[in-house]
């Protein structure tokens, strides 16, 4: 297919590939079986510029192309999906700062994400809020010294990697969801720790933690914006992000349909090799379409917000349902043409489909955001320009 | 700290053919790579610049093709590149090679350190770093696998010998060769690969760099190929027969037949 890219994004696309074959698939097995932080190839990537591309240039970043990003993001998932995510995730942190950060914020901070010294972390979800995130109880209360955090943020990517924390927390409790409002915090803050590292189905090599506030003081300069717009802050950030997690649904299903038509290729059975059979032929040939239509899907998508239209709701979230959609089917269908030794640690197909399943599941569950495209689709009654 | 890497282009291949009536390499056709051992020389002296400051020059002895891997090493760290090339270069040996890039050196004029891989994937001689630093008259430090420190003029290093490493001091400016222990060479960046693409790579001539005739290329060579041959596979592999005790006498037996005990 011809995705019509630049020279530009043409070479960053072969760097991530270069960068993910040559220094993350020798060691790709070894991080998901120790469920260790994989810093040697955030320090890859960060040597190599990969921070940069979703950084304006005038913050030592080379610009904040959606496209840019999916491509690098598909590229690392299609070889290791939890040491993708480590990455995406930074740029999620960041583009709070990026949309809603003063001057002085996005001086003091995205320099240092830019060069990929200091990596960056969103911290929303609750034990009592995912799906329904209005329902978030960690609060912000404004006193002379500065904002006094309190509260629990769960399954936070990145936590206790990452140094720069954007979190969403109450500033005004009897308004609800129209009282929170976006802060930046710095690890080693006072009162700011973390809890228990979830162990986790697939994406090990990545970090979640619980972030935990207790009497955690911060600079009344450190608030995003104003009070009060902390949740559609959130809901917008996450718009922008969106398109990332689906490129990584992308390269996990890209990765899978390689591994299992290599091994169709090499296997025999009844005298011939696998992908001689019938059986096999069709599924591989539905997951190699399912692929395609997903990247087409994501690319357009992440073409549209950079052509700077205003509300990508609806086009952001179809991308991640679709997408995550076909990284599940498709790597338990390359389980199943594989076999036996698709289900064996020894190859990287049990770890693509247990790292496919989250993506079904955060940056918006696809029924949370199913909800969301039918609100869109009711207010346009349907319909297409 | 000025820092000049001396790279050479190999072939990308292992099945390399020979041409019969040279006895040379036939490069032609052949995708060429950067000598792995010299990448490990231009990421130590990237690694010097980031540390010392100052700047890395790159520099090649080949055709105009030979530009491919100066681009390679700027978008890996090299600040300046040069290539040297003149058909006067054809044909060149160890000796008229380091000739041609001391002479270039020489020309550079500002540098501190000089840096070379080892020894090459084709030639496998191990013999320019030490014949330039010769013919630059510089102290010169061979299988450096870690710098220790470059301070008031001198750089101290860590070699390694064959039981072991010694440490040893060198005053500045100097040449050395690196091993590939010393580092693990970086992937290019972005930025690199983007100025890579539009850099000016100049190209240095035999009068530029004012080498005397019959000092370069095949003429200025010490030595020439006489004939290349792949070597004869013998089989003369004994398998022992009987229980290891059995075997361990008949093995004897036959050392002491053979004299080696």
């Amino acid at each position: 297919m011809e995705y019509f890219l630049t020279e530009q994004q043409k070479t960053l696309k072969s760097l991530a590939r270069r960068i993910a074959e040559e220094k993350i698939l020798p060691v790709r097995a070894d991080l998901d079986e120790k469920e260790e932080f994989p810093w040697e190839t955030i320090k890859n990537l960060a040597e190599s510029d990969l921070f940069r591309i979703f950084i304006p240039e005038q913050y030592d970043g080379m610009g904040t192309s959606s496209l840019d990003l999916c491509l690098v993001v598909e590229e690392l998932s299609r070889v290791c999906s939890g040491v993708a995510v480590s990455y995406a995730a930074t740029a999620l942190g960041a583009y709070a700062i990026l949309l809603y950060g003063s001057e002085e914020q996005k001086q003091k901070y995205l320099p240092a994400i830019a060069a990929g010294k200091r990596l960056a972390a969103f911290g929303l979800t609750e034990p009592t809020a995912g799906s329904d995130v209005s329902n978030i109880k960690t609060t912000a209360e404004k006193t002379p010294e500065g904002y006094v955090l309190n509260g629990t943020k769960q399954f936070i990517t990145n936590g206790g990697e990452a140094e720069i924390y954007t979190i969403i927390a109450l500033t005004d409790k009897s308004k609800g969801a129209r009282g929170a409002s976006a802060f930046i915090v710095e690890k080693d803050t006072p009162g700011f720790t973390f809890g228990k590292k979830e162990k986790k189905m697939g994406i090990r090599t990545s970090s979640t933690r619980e972030l935990v506030f207790r009497n955690c003081v911060i600079p009344a300069e450190n608030l995003l914006s104003k009070e009060g717009i902390g949740f559609i802050m959130a809901m917008r950030v996450l718009d922008h992000s969106r398109p990332g997690i689906s490129a990584q649904a992308l390269g996990i299903a890209q990765g899978a349909l390689e591994a299992a038509v290599d091994y169709a290729r090499q296997r025999e059975q009844f005298g011939q090799p696998l992908i001689s059979l019938p059986v096999v032929q069709y599924k591989l040939a539905e997951m190699a379409t399912q692929v395609e239509a997903a990247r087409a899907l994501v690319y357009s998508v992440a073409r549209t917000i950079d052509s700077g239209v205003k509300n990508f709701t609806e086009e952001s979230a179809m991308a991640k349902v679709f997408a995550s959609d076909v990284a599940m089917r498709v790597t338990t269908d390359a389980v199943q043409v594989c076999g036996g030794a698709g289900y064996m640690r020894d190859y990287p197909l049990e770890k693509m489909m247990r790292d496919a399943k989250i993506t079904q599941i955060y940056e918006g569950s696809n029924e949370v955001l199913h909800t969301a495209i039918a609100m869109e689709l009711r207010k346009r009654k349907g319909r297409r320009e | 700290m000025n820092i000049i890497v001396c790279l050479k282009q190999v072939p990308g291949t292992t099945e390399v053919k020979i041409d019969p009536t040279s006895n040379t390499l036939v490069r032609q056709g052949i995708k060429s790579v950067v000598n792995p051992l010299d990448s490990y020389a231009l990421e130590e002296g990237v690694r010097l610049k980031e540390h010392y400051g100052g700047k890395v020059i790159a520099i090649t002895m080949g055709p105009p093709q030979a530009t491919e891997i100066l681009r390679d090493a700027i978008s890996t760290g090299a600040d300046d590149t040069i290539l040297l090339s003149d058909i006067a270069f054809a044909g060149s040996d160890t000796l008229a090679t380091s000739t041609t890039l001391a002479k270039a050196i020489e020309k550079i004029n500002k540098y501190d350190l000089v840096i070379c891989g080892r020894q090459t994937l084709d030639g496998d001689t191990g013999q320019v770093g030490p014949e330039l630093a010769e013919m630059l008259g510089l102290p010169f430090i061979a299988y450096v696998s870690k710098i220790e420190t470059i301070a008031d003029g001198k750089i101290k290093v860590q070699r390694m010998v064959e039981d072991g490493y010694e440490t040893i001091e060198a005053a500045l400016p100097a040449v050395i060769t690196v091993v590939k222990e010393i580092n693990v060479p970086r992937l290019p960046s972005l930025r690199g690969l983007t100025r890579a693409k539009s850099a000016q790579i100049p190209t240095w001539t035999a009068q530029e760099i004012g080498t005397e005739k019959g000092t370069v290329g095949q003429a200025g060579s010490a030595t020439w190929v006489v004939k290349v041959f792949y070597p004869q596979r013998v089989q003369t592999a004994e398998m022992l027969k009987g229980d290891p005790e059995a075997q361990v006498e008949t093995l004897i037996e036959k050392l002491k037949e053979a004299k080696i005990i």
